[in-house]
């Protein structure tokens, strides 16, 4: 689907069509870009757009940002998507970026947001915590005040990809009386304080993405606290919002669904009944991402006519999740005896991986994916948003 | 991209919203169903009076040259209203056809009478073993001096009862699958030997059973050039599929809006069926299948103003992914008013039938994902 767009916005698209084809890596064309990349690699591409001063769509001019119309912001992150580069660390650009230069105060602007942008720190997300699920709001790390510090205490889990990180923004519990939601405060933590201490957490497809976090006696200074003491769930909620605009992920989905296509050609003959079965499966999710791309662009255009986009994000999360985790499913599927196989992790060349080499990683996405209708806030409570805010109930 | 109605449209919209506000209510609609013609002739008029019946025509054909999307516009609410009067048939499938393959001649005789509310359409295409294939036309037109006699059967043909004129498909030449060799005439309803056996249709309307004996017709009733009939036929099945799209938008949104009304205020054990979590969710989903259904209708109707390649393809994914949402939707809402959605006093259930004669008109969901797929 084409959009019809002014001169202006046809070179803007053509100007990151073409910069992404000229600059992005080659280093980081690897099988499966989440997990077989190192730290180092990752920053790769970041670092380009940083130099190009394309790194954070999002924010405003005066911050660093590239001051694009809302039209461009969906431009690029369509041809980025459509291009299947690695999105830069979202936790850094996309989380707490916005939530330091719009409730941050003017020293911890001046000190975080230049090495945010630059990818000198890496940040990750301190939510949630052992049993806390999709109930963030339930924070049981504390945060005791002692002179120009606080002291910490507590276990985060699921944080991803903190084994490389140099910042943790965390939610804290500062006072233990005050409802669940009243009670909680946003504290930035360096990671390289002592009484912290990171231990992997092995995903069902033998990743390393996600951590546990403990906290022992850390001692993070006073100055660190984003906003007011106990506001930090208005800072948490505002982030999550952020968090959830990007994940229509048309552009991944056009092309897992195009890779599909051809491991369905290629391994299944045209007269075998399960052929004509994969090509009806693959139709109607095809469907479904043309039905999901019009819908984003309609509330695009909405929105760059100032109308609300309201629960859209939710929607988009909803769907655009669902539709991934169906195309990982038929994939798996697809190669058949080959979906028997898994790799092993750490990568090696020495590991034996059989079959045609676009089977090898669609048992680790099958797994994988598993998770995209879990986090962020499942797709369950996405549906309560919905119906609380757009049906009324 | 979504899309923003010039002045003209919004006007459009607003004049067919009060018409049918006012005067097509679903009393009144239940009412004209059941009347001995099954549709209403006053109605009509004012459809025409309003302009609606010229909307889509182009300005050289007389009309207002409103296009896919002033029908797009219409349909919605027609959708709304469940409006049972032939529109689609007579101006969608029938004007389309003589506006851009008919003769001058052609155009002159009868666009006009349509515009005016003069006359009614019906399209024979369907036979008992075509079912939804265009090109699988067993009827025959036989030249016949300076005409054609026309021999056979067509089949379940909507708003026929009703109309004045039919568009019949008939095989010129070829065999019966054969896509070169079907041609189209315009047939007097009337005409001698043409017989009808009407029948009642699941969404309230009317259909007949049509047997043509040595019906005689003029060569000036050929519509459009001799064998090209199912090219002709293709292009107004996707003008059909995208009012019908946008009819099945309307009806989804007014079934939405009611089943919503109603958990809001219906109490089940001592509070309100809204407060259920997994009704809620329900609720949630029959949202974003109508969203997604706004979206692809629209994105059809603008496809078809720009005549974008890809449009037949478009149509039939459209035509399927739509269809399979409002079957979801019509089916949830007559669970979830529970009894009252089985009642027939209730409106509920006469949009569960439409929606399900939507679903089967010009192919059911499952034939056009197929036919989507293998244009892959």
């Amino acid at each position: 689907m084409e959009l019809q767009l002014s001169s202006e916005d046809a070179g803007f698209r053509d100007e990151v069509r073409g910069f992404i084809a000229e600059n992005y890596p080659t280093e980081m064309r690897v099988p499966n870009p989440e997990t077989d990349l190192s730290k180092e690699q990752m920053l790769l591409w970041h670092r380009i757009l940083y130099n190009k001063g394309w790194i954070a769509p999002l924010w405003p001019k005066q911050y660093g940002g590239p001051g694009w119309s809302i039209t461009q912001r969906f431009l690029f992150e369509r041809e980025t998507s459509r291009a299947g580069t690695l999105p830069p660390l979202a936790f850094s650009v996309t989380m707490v970026g916005p939530v330091i230069y719009t409730f941050g105060n003017e020293a911890q602007k001046q000190k975080f947001l230049p090495r945010i942008l630059s990818g000198q720190d890496w940040w990750c997300q301190g939510y949630s915590e052992p049993g806390s699920g999709s109930d963030l709001a339930s924070v049981h790390t504390k945060a005791v005040r002692e002179g120009d510090h606080y002291i910490v205490n507590g276990h985060k889990t699921w944080t991803t990809l903190a084994q490389h990180a140099d910042w943790i923004f965390c939610l804290v519990r500062t006072d233990p009386a005050a409802k669940p939601q009243s009670g909680i405060s946003f504290l930035l933590i360096d990671m390289k304080s002592p009484g912290v201490s990171v231990r992997p957490i092995i995903t069902i497809d033998g990743s390393h993405e996600v951590n546990d976090v403990f906290l022992e006696n850390v001692r993070v200074p006073v100055e660190n606290l984003i906003g007011e003491e106990n506001k930090g769930w208005t800072y948490a909620k505002f982030l999550l919002g952020n968090e959830r605009t990007s994940m229509a992920g048309i552009g991944r989905s056009t092309r897992t669904l195009n890779r599909l296509r051809k491991i369905v050609e290629s391994e299944i003959p045209s007269d075998d009944p399960a052929y004509l079965e994969f090509i009806k499966e693959i139709a109607r999710i095809e469907l479904d991402v043309l039905a999901l791309e019009a819908t984003e662009l309609r509330v695009v255009a909405q929105m760059s006519r100032g109308i609300d986009p309201g629960a859209a994000a939710s929607l988009f999360k909803i769907r655009g999740t669902e539709i991934f985790q169906e195309i990982t499913e038929l994939t798996h599927r697809a190669i058949g005896n080959y979906g028997l196989a898994i790799r092993e992790h750490p990568m090696s060349a020495n590991h034996f991986m059989p079959g045609p080499e676009y089977g090898h990683t669609a048992s680790e996405r099958y797994l994988n994916s598993r998770k995209l209708s879990i986090y962020g806030g499942s797709n369950e409570i996405q549906r309560n948003i919905i119906a609380k805010a757009v049906l009324g109930l | 991209m979504d899309i923003q109605l010039t002045e003209e449209q919004e006007l459009l919209r607003a004049s067919v919203q009060r018409l049918l506000r006012d005067q097509y209510g679903f009393d009144v609609r239940r009412k004209i169903v059941a009347t001995e013609q099954g549709w209403s002739r006053k109605h009509w008029n004012s459809f025409a009076e309003l302009g609606l019946l010229a909307a889509p025509f182009s300005e050289e054909a007389g009309g207002l040259g409103g296009g896919p999307l002033a029908t797009m516009i219409v349909m919605q609410e027609f959708g709304r209203h469940l409006v049972v009067e032939p529109f689609v048939e007579t101006v969608v499938l029938c004007g389309s056809l003589i506006e851009h393959f008919g003769s001058q001649d052609q155009k002159q005789q009868f666009i006009p009478d349509i515009i005016a509310g003069d006359s009614i359409w019906a399209l024979a295409w369907t036979e008992k073993g075509s079912r939804y294939d265009i090109n699988n036309v067993t009827v025959t037109a036989k030249r016949d001096g300076g005409g054609y006699i026309l021999n056979g059967e067509k089949a379940a043909v909507i708003g026929a009862p009703w109309s004045d004129w039919l568009i019949v498909s008939a095989r010129t030449s070829g065999d019966r699958s054969d896509r070169d060799g079907v041609s189209l005439f315009i047939v007097d309803r009337r005409a001698a030997n043409l017989d009808l056996q009407n029948f009642r249709t699941i969404d309230g309307r009317s259909a007949a059973e049509i047997r043509l004996r040595e019906v005689k017709v003029d060569a000036g009733m050929l519509l459009g050039a001799e064998g090209s009939g199912v090219l002709a036929l293709e292009q107004c099945r996707d003008i059909a599929i995208a009012a019908l799209c946008a009819e099945a938008v309307g009806a989804m949104a007014e079934l939405n809006a009611v089943t919503l009304e109603y958990a809001k205020t219906r109490k089940q054990f001592g509070t309100t069926l809204g407060s259920f979590q997994v009704l809620q969710h329900r609720m949630v989903d029959m949202f974003i299948a109508h969203q997604e259904a706004i979206s692809l209708m629209q994105h059809l109707s603008l496809s078809l103003v720009t005549r974008e390649p890809g449009g037949s393809k478009l149509a039939s994914g459209a035509k399927s992914k739509i269809g399979y949402a409002a079957k979801f939707i019509a089916e949830q809402a007559v669970q979830l008013h529970g009894g009252m959605g089985m009642s027939d006093e209730l409106n509920v259930g006469h949009y569960f039938k439409r929606i399900s004669s939507f679903n089967i008109q010009f192919g059911d969901p499952a034939y056009h994902i197929l036919r989507y797929a293998r244009q892959n």
